[in-house]
């Protein structure tokens, strides 16, 4: 009962934030910019069409009318037409969607991947060299501007070592020797459940590059979260009476220990999920990926205003959504905190 | 009866400065990172002096070099309009510094005041300050200052007040929670039986206790606030050419960057290093206040 009160109260506050999220975007795009029927038609409209556009999105009537109207045109998936392409907003971003998704998962995969050992590592063999080295990964790590380090990885890895693809989600030629059928649009499980296997080479090749580029932020923060509370665990009485018994120290860091210290550092990659978001935009821009970081910086350039509302939108449910799942997680995880 | 009035206490907030420095100076990558963002701040200071070509580092373009390859005359090479790299780098420490230690400063006098009302209010005043902060944390701040810094138009002044408004909540919640715990606490408590009206329980006894945890994240945050402003740059909302930034010429190089490699490179340098920098210093700072104690 005590769950089902906790995830009912958890929706509700969720739902609440998306609401506000709503109302600030609506007052971004309507409100900020001084005239929105010029910025629909450009610099050399003239007057009368003007006047049609604001009849036409409604400007002429007072505000709490307009975000009404907004609001049930979201609520009917209607996120308003794209100004530069004058396609539906939802549709050009549910088309991008799945690259940027897949180059997110598979970054957010090679950090949790490296990140999580990297803690332990360094909290098994904390004060030693080990340890240290792990730090400045980790800081070096989240130092690193992703727009930055992303021509470093072509410099070095495209040009000079002539190892991985220059840019973009798969070989041009590939469309005509081995296609890939869209089944999911993630072109790494299309290409592997349609046996296509010239295609999961190629795919995973030129994932490669911009997924570490997007993956170097997240490792830092995963591995100094998931030290600190190893070693917070690593100092408790059940580990001492574990080491007592003679039990394995591999198997008490990885079997009793990582079990309890994985709570907080979910939370992380959780977060961080989230915050590789906005990252995966600008690793898009680099290496030419066609997913919502090109369209988005397009958009912001061009002020297209419904693209823009449309993909701060979809940045902030993503984020309240991804929060849901990480504290419903934890929940399950640790019961101790729906008792607070 | 002789008393020693000389001998004053020393007080806290002398013990704690006094406490600082001593750690900076024996933890070497602390020390290190400090000397670098000093030297960093110097040379945004003295950028005319520096600088091997002043008129360059503003924006003067100069045809007969461009793209010329580093060399004696050019240290860190030319770039597309035959600017001297070296001292469009040193001119850019200007703005790489002074905005985004202006947005932390802003967002910390928005922030901190609001979230130390907010604990030490509670009640209603809690409430609807907490939720105004929830909202705005629900956006990833990049994003959020992406979007404002569209709407309201490019530049980096205009980038500058985007970040601010995305990033005054993470303060506030700091804040509140230090409220929080020291409301309870004899000394306000003793300050209220007087009848120490609240803004100056506020102002006098709550935010000074809030500033080393405060201190801590912002010196984090500086670092992420120049990622930030650099990201903004690169995709053309932040800084404006022919304005010396490190983000804008970064950008600027990516056309080249296999064959010019030296336009990028240098510049993301300069932004790596004086990150990095704040970073191992905030991290030094957070080992001395924890602020972990107060979430």
């Amino acid at each position: 009962m005590r769950t089902f009160e906790f995830i009912l109260r958890r929706l509700l506050t969720a739902i609440f934030v998306l609401i506000g999220v709503s109302v600030i975007t609506f007052f971004l795009s309507r409100v900020v910019p001084t005239d929105t029927a010029a910025l629909y038609l450009g610099a050399k409209a003239r007057p009368e069409d003007l006047e049609r556009i604001r009849l036409k999105l409604g400007l002429d009537r007072p505000l709490p009318v307009q975000y009404t109207i907004y609001i049930s045109d979201l609520m009917q998936g209607d996120l308003g037409t794209s100004i530069a392409t004058k396609r539906p907003v939802l549709q050009e971003l549910t088309d991008r969607l799945p690259a940027t998704l897949e180059l997110l998962f598979f970054g957010m995969f090679i950090a949790t991947l490296i990140g999580v050992p990297l803690g332990v590592i360094s909290a098994r063999w904390q004060g030693t060299w080990a340890d240290v080295f792990v730090r400045m990964i980790s800081i070096v790590g989240v130092s690193m501007p992703a727009f930055y380090l992303g021509l470093l990885m072509q410099i070095v890895f495209f040009r000079n070592l002539e190892l991985f693809p220059l840019s973009g989600r798969v070989d041009s030629d590939l469309r005509f020797t081995n296609p890939i059928e869209p089944l999911t649009s993630f072109f790494l499980l299309d290409s592997f459940l349609t046996l296509n296997w010239v295609a999961l080479k190629d795919v995973f090749l030129h994932l490669i590059l911009p997924a570490f580029t997007l993956a170097a932020y997240p490792i830092g923060l995963i591995a100094r979260m998931n030290r600190a509370s190893m070693l917070e665990v690593l100092g408790q009485d059940y580990i001492r009476t574990a080491r007592a018994y003679g039990i394995r120290q591999w198997i008490i860091t990885y079997r009793y220990a990582l079990k309890n210290a994985i709570s907080p550092t979910l939370t992380v990659i959780g977060l961080t999920v989230a915050y590789a978001l906005t990252g995966t935009f600008f690793v898009e821009v680099i290496f030419n990926w066609p997913g919502l970081g090109l369209f988005t910086v397009r958009s912001l350039l061009n002020l297209d205003y419904p693209a823009i509302m449309g993909i701060t939108l979809l940045g902030a449910s993503g984020y309240v959504i991804i929060n849901l799942i990480v504290d419903l997680l934890q929940t399950w995880l640790d019961p101790r905190i729906r008792l607070k | 009866m002789n008393i020693p009035v000389h001998a004053k206490p020393e007080s806290q907030s002398t013990r704690t400065t006094r406490h600082v420095l001593n750690v900076i100076m024996r933890d070497p990558l602390a020390l290190i990172s400090t000397i670098i963002i000093i030297l960093f701040i110097l040379i945004a200071i003295f950028a005319p002096f520096i600088a091997p070509f002043p008129e360059q580092g503003q924006g003067r373009t100069n045809a007969s070099d461009t793209l010329h390859a580093p060399s004696e005359k050019y240290l860190l090479g030319a770039d597309r309009l035959g600017r001297d790299i070296l001292s469009r780098i040193i001119y850019g420490a200007r703005p790489a510094l002074v905005i985004p230690i202006g947005v932390v400063l802003f967002a910390v006098l928005i922030g901190a005041p609001l979230g130390a009302l907010a604990g030490y209010k509670g009640g209603w005043m809690d409430e609807v300050i907490m939720r105004i902060t929830d909202l705005f944390l629900a956006f990833p701040s990049l994003l959020l200052a992406m979007a404002i810094a569209a709407s309201i138009g490019r530049g980096s002044d205009k980038a500058a007040i985007a970040l601010i408004v995305s990033w005054w909540p993470w303060y506030t919640r700091i804040a509140r929670g230090v409220a929080v715990s020291l409301k309870e606490q004899y000394f306000v408590e003793a300050a209220q039986a007087i009848g120490v009206r609240d803004w100056v329980i506020i102002f006098r006894h709550i935010l000074p206790n809030t500033l080393s945890p405060i201190l801590v994240q912002a010196t984090v945050d500086l670092g992420i606030v120049i990622i930030a402003m650099g990201s903004l740059s690169f995709i053309g909302l932040g800084t404006q050419p022919p304005s010396p930034d490190w983000g804008l010429m970064v950008s600027e190089g990516r056309t080249f960057i296999l064959d010019q490699w030296w336009i990028a490179t240098f510049p993301g340098i300069a932004i790596f290093v004086v990150v990095l920098a704040f970073n191992l210093l905030g991290d030094t700072l957070r080992d001395i206040f924890d602020p972990r104690q107060y979430k």
